[in-house]
């Protein structure tokens, strides 16, 4: 645990570092065109821009599957730089010096055409691009540094290696102290004997502790049973609860697609590719054409040279139509109907509550129980969101006398056909 | 407590107190032995409490997680996400009957088919029919590919080969079932100017031939009219099945309801006459019904034209005397009227439609309720040339035929001589997707897509349109038959294309859009249909009924006295072209209770006279030949059957439709009579019926979950009564308590309810149910109910969770065999759809003892299957007898797959709803009242971030039902239409809703369980209550 922990602490120890690199020599290096405007409702509308089409492969301040993008008014003419976000191929093909350089640089690969974007949008987006989302350096640092302490902070108490090497240490401690007592009974005895004493003081002396009456007492055979009895019953229970609960299933993918990467790193909604989760049951596992949408363009990971074994596997399928068949890791029984549109667009559940930090997973594992227990437990203490509702009024007005949230359990959360049917 | 004397009983057994009835009525389960899946000699007990253990042991040890693959699409079509429904606007047409459907896919398989609301003939209503036939899609027997000499074989031959054999061929006949389809006879136009001497031979298998002939007499014009039951005040039917296999019943069925539905702004209704031999839907649902021979129904209708133009003052035509109850009185209703009466006939003879057709002109029906101007199109089929062709097929006349998506062996008339002729034509082609009895015996089979998988239009009616398109990629190596002809043709034209060409150039220039040819075919095809507005005004009469009449007269008899035969259509099977899809097969009959068979229908005075009994399942075989054709077939006592007839229904005795329905029952097509130029389903001479005294068994569910004689379960009035009293025969059941008489709502155990969102219900006109039984095969797609074949229907264990009760009443109590006589002669017959009252104090939740099965807040009984262990305890204390318990695994199991396609094929499964557990051995289940369309329309309003609208959410028995006998809603919002009907005014989150509507009645009030069904009295319009 520990480990891990620290590793991530690391790791974003390095990350903001980079990025407090990265944004100084920014901020020493690129100063924006004047030409681009520099006001709050264009930085607005470029965000959007920016998170529709950009997000993807650029950062503002950072290189990324593609360059940083700040400045990039300064480093070019603002028309150019237009034109090449609209058709890069053509300002590459005209034989732009700099463009040309930065698509070797960047090892050949071509961002798609944005031709829909009106001229408009260009110029919200490049008022986005410099003067969007600035970090202040100290602030980040200090940021940073608050993350760390909280990781620190999170940390504290003492890690499980530790625990079984105090336990030991203790164990040895009291054998310590049992030999030294024994040491000193014998010793006591010893001396004890030299003197002169009465009949029952001298008994009680010479006295030998019987083990055997002392297994052999009712008393012993009781508890010792009991014990037994209650362990066995213990362990069969506990398995038995966990029979069909595959909790922290991780099977191994056809591709070694990496949450972490796509979801963390690159923050791409989980939406854009689960395209069933907010209207119907099925969140659905992405088709092929939708990771072509990205894959047409990027081949490798950050940057490497040629195309990844992983996502040949991709154009492997859409070249031989033949589907990715990807291992299910969430296996709801059949007898239990659940929806995901319920949950995530009239429960505003985020994906993280029962999927876990899905963001940080390198390969996707099942994060909570599934068991009808645990899905229970949630409908007994989740409130609902009924504001802007019309469906919950009746409802809400109905438990309006009520001192206690209005609650899933109370409009029927519990019932067995609200999922057996 | 009971108001009226009638005695109700749900089969003979019961009215005579058969010891056997009276024992098994007492149990809720038989005791049976357990004849399935025996596991060796040792008991299952014995061997599953050894292995007991270990067992457990084992499968605790060897539980991993198992390796569930999930398959994405490579490339995901935008509009298809999984488990999202999709809903394409398609059309049913097979046989003629017609329907326009919406289709629901759920990740691109069609898994159920509802009526399309836009669509002005059946108005978003289906049939049992219609609803069963999306099995068929996933039917194992379907052909993989084209076949070409008994061979599988690929397209480019089998077309090399039909191509060149057409040519050489001479004179090619396409035989077909009526073609409604502008855009298919184009294509068979393109075949025919490629190969020169090509003609279309239309037949149904349910003629009604004799109406187009008798148009053509009568009008001048061969065709069907179209009718209009709602607008007629008295409806006079001679043998016509309207409402259950008639032409077109679900729109006859529909529009019938709308002239019963009563209400205190509204209390009045039609009165309906039925002249029949063979008790059937129409007949159950009628007024006034009379028994007739086959052999007088001639008769009876020159008798009410006698009667009719003594009123009108016209001529009278001479006619032998016959005595038929009613008639007289169906005579003065009928004038009374004028202008708004109809008289309909069943019979295929082109004489008696002529004298209707003439009654109808005296009445004033031509142009309102009868409309010869404005065709319906779904008969074309041609008995007198179909009769041509299997003449001159056995002369050898016939160089190629092409056997269009219809099956003549079986269901023709003289199948067995095109089955003997086939070879003698030169070049033998079917377009059935399956080897059936025609197109086994073809030299090329060149298999059509599914209707779900094709590309057509149909026009029905005059002015109407509709188009189908493909729901699913075809699953098979087949070919749409209209582009198989085009490439015979040598026109390489998709018929897609052809398609869209033939509607632009002859649909779209009849429309004013506006817009372009894309929108106008775009917007059609997501609405499915298109009416053409277009009236004509009612042909005026060219013919003359005295020609008619004189033959009407002749060949008819007052007083026959030889066994007749009446080869009728049951409302499940219908002409047998579905007869492999068990839902069907397994589908009681409305009328006899029975699954699984064909039977022959006696009178009880015959079986009397025979010395034939029938208890429960129990009966014997007859053997009945027909001018020297012989079946051998059980018998079914039938009340209501006139003395001396017998009935037979077709669809079954297929041979080659597959496994489900292989050796089901008998061929009744083969007794047809196509002797007079015309097909005879009465046949009236040449019969003799000997019984047997071999015993079989019919699994019937008539007595099954029988209510134990508590009989204000049926509440029943006449209209003057009702007019008079809006509560007239309601049954008001009182406790006696401390001295005072209560009402059994005042006498609770239970605190009572709160239902502080919703409160669903079910309010169940029992006016307009006909009992056609479309929402029970609805409830069984919907919530994949499994199918349990006839032996496991014997031993009392079907699971339909939708059951209608069929109830006979009649006046005389039946202590003796001549007293059953009178009972059984001519019974009134109540229906009355039963499935889970989700009572409010349900009896079934306090004993339960693992609390599997619980109330809601919402007031819905919940069965929780995977809680339940299976004591049945809960069904022994439901006093409805609506759960079903099952006894078997019947999914994935060996024992089931011939009869349980549905949940044992791979291909059978795809039709199963994906939001519906497919329950498992040992565990109790019931109507949910569709508990997951409750949850789908919360959550689309919870998503919208609104209120639930009444008709959001409906469930599929009241979606199916033609008539809207059931109504369900939000008792909750009292804007709901189910409020609105029980008349709910106050809105409270009561539990026990204060409803106002006189006829609304719970069943087994007494016991106050407080159900959240209410049913309302069934009025008749008699003059008085008597059955």
């Amino acid at each position: 645990m520990l480990s891990k922990r620290s590793l991530v602490g690391v790791r974003l120890n390095f990350h903001t570092l980079a990025v407090l690199f990265f944004m100084l020599i920014g901020m020493q290096a690129f100063a924006a065109d004047p030409s681009v405007a520099n006001s709050d409702e264009a930085v607005a509308a470029g965000k959007t821009v920016f998170n529709a089409n950009c997000k993807q492969c650029h950062k503002l301040d950072q290189k990324y599957t593609g360059p940083a993008l700040r400045g990039a008014s300064d480093r070019a003419p603002v028309e150019t730089v237009k034109s090449f976000i609209k058709n890069s191929s053509a300002v590459i093909a005209s034989g732009n010096a700099y463009y040309s350089n930065l698509y070797k640089e960047f090892n050949s690969l071509m961002m798609p055409a944005h031709e829909f974007l009106t001229d408009d949008d260009l110029n919200n987006l490049l008022a986005y691009i410099e003067y969007g989302d600035k970090v202040d350096p100290a602030a980040a640092a200090a940021a940073s540094a608050g993350a760390e302490g909280g990781e620190v902070a999170e940390g504290g108490g003492i890690p499980s290696e530790y625990l079984t090497i105090i336990l030991g240490v203790l164990v040895v401690v009291l054998l310590l102290i049992l030999v030294v007592l024994g040491l000193i009974i014998s010793v006591l005895t010893k001396y004890l004997k030299k003197q002169d004493l009465d009949e029952d003081d001298k008994e009680f002396v010479s006295q030998k502790t019987n083990l055997g009456k002392v297994f052999k007492s009712d008393m012993f055979v009781v508890i010792v049973t009991a014990l037994v009895v209650a362990l066995v019953a213990k362990t069969a229970l506990d398995g038995l609860y966990s029979v069909g609960v595959q909790q922290g299933y991780a099977p191994e993918q056809p591709i070694a697609y990496s949450h972490a990467l796509h979801a963390g790193t690159l923050e791409i909604e989980c939406q854009y590719c689960h395209t069933g989760v907010e209207i119907g049951r099925s969140a659905n596992i992405p088709s092929a054409n939708i990771c072509m949408n990205c894959h047409t363009h990027v081949q490798n990971v950050q940057g490497a040279e040629g195309v990844s074994p992983e996502i040949q596997k991709i154009y492997d399928a859409v070249d031989n139509n033949q589907p990715i068949e990807w291992v299910r890791v969430h296996n709801l029984p059949d007898l239990a109907y659940f929806n995901h549109s319920q949950h995530v667009v009239v429960g505003e559940v985020e994906c993280q509550t029962c999927h876990g930090p899905i963001q940080e997973m390198e390969v996707v594992g099942q994060h909570s129980a599934l068991t009808m227990g645990w899905c229970i437990d949630c409908h007994r203490q989740t409130e609902i969101t009924t504001e802007g509702n019309a469906y919950y009024d009746k409802l809400v007005q109905i438990h309006s006398d009520s001192k206690d949230a209005l609650k899933v359990k109370d409009i029927g959360g519990l019932e067995c056909a609200k999922c057996h049917y | 407590m009971k108001e009226n004397k009638k005695t109700y009983w749900k089969g003979l057994e019961q009215l005579n107190n058969d010891p056997e009835f009276v024992k098994n009525a007492d149990r809720e389960f038989p005791e049976l032995p357990s004849t399935l899946n025996e596991e060796g000699s040792a008991s299952r007990r014995d061997f599953l409490k050894v292995m007991g253990f270990s067992l457990a042991a084992a499968s605790l040890a060897a539980c991993e997680a198992p390796v569930r693959k999930m398959i994405p699409y490579v490339n995901k079509p935008v509009d298809i996400n999984p488990s999202i429904p999709n809903y394409y606007a398609s059309t049913y047409a097979t046989g003629g009957d017609y329907a326009s459907i919406v289709v629901k896919t759920r990740e691109g398989r069609p898994i159920k088919i509802d009526g399309n609301e836009l669509s002005p003939i059946n108005k978003g209503k289906v049939n049992a029919i219609v609803e069963g036939s999306i099995l068929s899609l996933y039917d194992k027997e379907r052909l993989a590919g084209p076949y070409s000499g008994g061979q599988l074989s690929d397209w480019k031959t089998v077309d090399a080969q039909a191509k060149s054999a057409l040519a050489s061929a001479g004179s090619v006949k396409i035989v077909s079932n009526t073609i409604i389809s502008p855009s298919t006879m184009q294509a068979i136009q393109q075949l025919a100017n490629a190969n020169g001497n090509v003609e279309v031979i239309m037949y149904d298998p349910l003629s009604n031939y004799g109406i187009t002939i008798a148009a053509e007499t009568y009008y001048g014009a061969a065709v069907l009219p179209s009718y209009s039951f709602d607008k007629a005040k008295t409806i006079v039917s001679f043998g016509a099945d309207f409402l259950g296999s008639w032409i077109s019943p679900i729109e006859f069925a529909r529009q019938y309801a709308q002239t019963r539905k009563i209400s205190k702004e509204k209390p009045e209704m039609s009165r309906h006459y039925q002249f029949e031999s063979t008790l059937s839907l129409a007949g159950a649902n009628a007024d006034y019904r009379t028994p007739i021979r086959a052999s007088q129904s001639g008769l009876a209708v020159l008798a009410l034209y006698n009667a009719i133009a003594k009123k009108a003052g016209a001529a009278t035509v001479s006619a032998p005397a016959v005595e038929i109850a009613h008639l007289d009185k169906a005579a003065a209703d009928l004038w009374a009227s004028k202008g708004a009466s109809l008289v309909i006939s069943g019979s295929n003879d082109p004489n008696v439609q002529v004298v209707i057709n003439a009654i109808n002109e005296l009445l004033g029906s031509n142009g309102t309720t009868v409309d010869f101007a404005n065709p319906a199109y779904y008969r074309k089929g041609d008995d007198a040339k179909m009769n041509q062709f299997v003449t001159d097929l056995n002369a050898g006349k016939v160089g190629g035929v092409i056997f269009y998506n219809c099956n003549p062996v079986y269901d023709f008339a003289r199948g067995a001589e095109i089955a003997a002729g086939i070879a003698k034509a030169k070049v033998s082609i079917s377009t059935n997707g399956t080897l059936n009895e025609t197109s086994s015996l073809v030299q090329i089979v060149a298999p059509d897509h599914h209707f779900l998988e094709s590309w057509n239009d149909f026009e029905p009616k005059k002015g109407h349109f509709s188009l189908a398109q493909p729901t699913i990629s075809p699953l098979f190596d087949t070919r749409q038959a209209q582009e198989s002809f085009l490439v015979w043709a040598g026109d390489t034209t998709s018929y897609y294309d052809f398609l869209q060409n033939n509607w632009q150039g002859e649909v779209f220039t009849q429309v004013e859009t506006g817009g372009t040819f894309q929108e106008f075919w775009d917007q059609t095809l997501y609405n499915g249909v298109l009416a053409i507005n277009s009236t004509s005004a009612p042909l005026a009469p060219v013919g003359d009924v005295s020609a008619a009449a004189s033959a009407v007269a002749k060949a008819y008899s007052a007083d026959n006295s030889t066994p007749e035969l009446v080869i009728y259509t049951k409302v499940g099977i219908g002409n047998g072209a579905y007869a492999n899809v068990p839902w069907l097969q397994e589908l009681s009959d409305p009328i006899s209770k029975a699954t699984w068979d064909n039977y022959l229908t006696v009178s009880q005075k015959w079986a009397n006279d025979n010395g034939v009994t029938q208890s429960e399942e129990h009966t014997s075989k007859a053997s009945i030949t027909v001018n020297g054709k012989s079946l051998i077939v059980p018998i079914l006592i039938q009340p209501g059957q006139a003395e001396g007839t017998f009935g037979l229904a077709v669809g079954y005795g297929r041979t080659k439709a597959g496994r489900v329905a292989n050796g089901v029952g008998v061929n009744a097509y083969e007794l047809l009579d196509a002797s007079k130029g015309f097909v005879n389903f009465d046949i009236t001479s040449g019969v003799e019926v000997s019984a047997t005294g071999d015993s079989y068994k019919i699994a019937r569910t008539q007595t099954h979950q029988t209510f134990m004689g508590r009989e204000n379960v049926i509440q029943e009035s006449v209209l003057s009564e009702y007019q008079k009293d809006a509560s007239a025969g309601r049954s008001h059941p009182h406790i006696y308590k401390d001295g005072e008489f209560v009402k059994p709502s005042k006498i609770s155990l239970w605190s009572g309810h709160q239902y502080s969102q919703h409160h669903w219900g079910l309010a169940i006109d029992m006016n307009s149910c006909i009992g056609c039984s479309a929402c029970s095969v609805a409830c069984q797609v919907e919530n994949n109910v499994a199918v349990v074949g006839k032996q496991e229907v014997l031993n009392r264990r079907e699971m339909a969770w939708i059951r209608i009760d069929r109830y006979y009443s009649s006046d005389a109590p039946a202590d003796d065999l001549s007293a059953m006589e009178v009972a059984a002669s001519n019974p009134e017959v109540t229906f009355q759809p039963m499935m889970c009252q989700q009572c409010n104090n349900a009896p079934c939740e306090t004993v339960c003892p693992v609390a599997a099965t619980t109330h809601s807040s919402e007031g819905l009984n919940q069965m929780t299957y995977n809680r339940c262990i299976g004591t049945r305890y809960c069904a022994n204390n439901c006093p409805y007898k609506v759960r079903r318990f099952n006894w078997f695994k019947y999914h994935d199991n060996k024992d089931f797959a011939g009869v349980n396609v549905a949940q044992n094929d791979d291909l059978g499964k795809m039709v199963l709803n994906p939001d519906v557990t497919v329950r498992a051995r040992g565990v109790m289940e019931k109507c949910s009242m569709c508990v997951q369309r409750i949850q789908a329309g919360k959550l689309e309003a919870k998503r919208e971030k609104r209120k639930v609208k009444d008709g959001d959410i409906n469930v599929a028995c009241a979606v199916a039902c033609p008539t809207d006998a059931l109504v369900f809603g939000d008792m909750n919002d009292s804007n709901s239409k189910v409020s609105q009907l029980l008349k709910i005014k106050e809105n409270t989150t009561s539990a026990l809703k204060e409803v106002n509507e006189e006829r609304a009645y719970h069943v087994l009030e007494e016991i106050n369980v407080s159900p959240n069904v209410w049913y309302f009295t069934k009025i008749r319009n008699k003059d008085l209550n008597e059955a």
